[in-house]
C-alpha cells in the first residue's frame, strides 16, 4: 500500500521533477488504475444505497414503496448503470490481482495464478446467484 | 524510530471491504439498481424482504456488507485523491472526511439494523 509521505519542516529539499495533475491521462495504464481507484465511488454508492434501502424497511411498506419509486428515477438508472460497470471492474481487478498480492507456495513452487483467481470468480458466481435466490426467487 | 502507522490495520479494513464489495455489490447493484427499477425482474415485497432482514445471521451479514466496503471505498478515494490529484496539503482533512463517512455510515448501519422490528 502506498504511504503517506508528510512534508517535515528544515529538510534539504533535492531536486524533484514537477509531476503534472493529469499524470495519469497521458498512458493508458496510468488512466486504468485511476478507472479502478475511482471505482472507490461507485461501492460507496452501493454502500449508501443499501444503507437507504434498510432504513426505508425499518419506516415502513409506504417508505419503502418510495425507495422503489426514487430508483427508478431516470437520474438514478443512469448513475446505477455507470457504477455497476465501476463495480463489474473493481471486481475483474480484484480477482485478477488477488494472485499477486498472495501468492501461494505448494512445495517451494509457485502456484500458477489461475489457481488462484478461478477460486474467487466461482465463489462470486455462487454468491450473486444466492442474492439472486434470497432478493427474487422467493417471490 | 520511524513513526508508527496505523496502515497495517487500515488496509485489513481496506482488503476485506474489497473482497466483500468484488463478491457481492455487482449482482446487488444490478438488481436494485437496474433490474428491478427496469422492470425486468419484480421487486420482493416489503413482508418478504423484512421477513429475511429479521435472521440475526443475515443482519450481521448485511453490517459487515455495509460497512467494510465504505472503508475499502473511503480508502482508495482518500488515495485517489492524494496521488491522482495531488491534492497533499488537505491529506489530513481528506483522511478525517474518507474514514470519517465511512464510521458514520457504520454507525448508522448498526443503528438501522438493530433497530428493524
Amino acid at each position: 500500500m502506498r504511504q503517506a509521505h508528510f512534508y517535515t519542516l528544515y529538510r534539504p529539499k533535492w531536486y524533484r521533477k514537477r509531476v503534472s495533475t493529469w499524470w495519469w491521462a497521458q498512458q493508458w495504464r496510468s488512466f486504468k488504475f485511476i478507472l479502478r481507484e475511482l471505482s472507490s465511488l461507485a461501492v460507496g454508492y452501493v454502500g449508501a444505497l443499501l444503507l437507504w434501502l434498510l432504513w426505508s424497511l425499518v419506516r415502513g411498506p409506504e417508505s419503502y414503496a418510495t425507495f422503489l419509486a426514487w430508483l427508478r428515477t431516470p437520474l438514478f438508472i443512469v448513475m446505477s448503470f455507470i457504477a455497476f460497470l465501476f463495480v463489474l471492474y473493481h471486481a475483474i481487478t480484484w480477482f485478477n490481482l488477488a494472485p499477486k498480492a498472495m501468492p501461494l507456495r505448494v512445495g517451494g513452487k509457485r502456484l500458477p495464478e489461475w489457481m488462484i483467481a478461478a477460486p474467487n470468480y466461482l465463489v462470486w458466481i455462487v454468491i450473486s446467484a444466492a442474492i439472486l435466490w434470497l432478493l427474487i426467487g422467493r417471490n | 524510530m520511524a513513526k508508527r502507522s496505523n496502515e497495517p490495520f487500515l488496509w485489513s479494513l481496506f482488503s476485506g471491504g474489497g473482497m466483500i464489495a468484488a463478491w457481492m455489490f455487482p449482482a446487488l447493484l444490478f438488481l436494485l439498481g437496474l433490474a428491478i427499477p427496469l422492470g425486468w425482474l419484480e421487486a420482493p415485497s416489503y413482508e418478504n424482504l423484512l421477513a429475511l432482514v429479521r435472521y440475526w445471521p443475515v443482519r450481521l451479514i448485511l453490517f459487515g456488507l455495509c460497512s467494510l466496503p465504505l472503508f475499502h471505498g473511503a480508502h482508495r478515494f482518500r488515495f485517489t485523491l492524494y496521488d491522482g490529484l495531488q491534492i497533499k496539503h488537505l491529506n489530513e482533512l481528506i483522511a478525517v472526511v474518507c474514514y470519517g463517512s465511512a464510521i458514520a455510515g457504520t454507525v448508522l448501519a448498526a443503528y438501522i439494523l438493530w433497530n428493524i422490528p
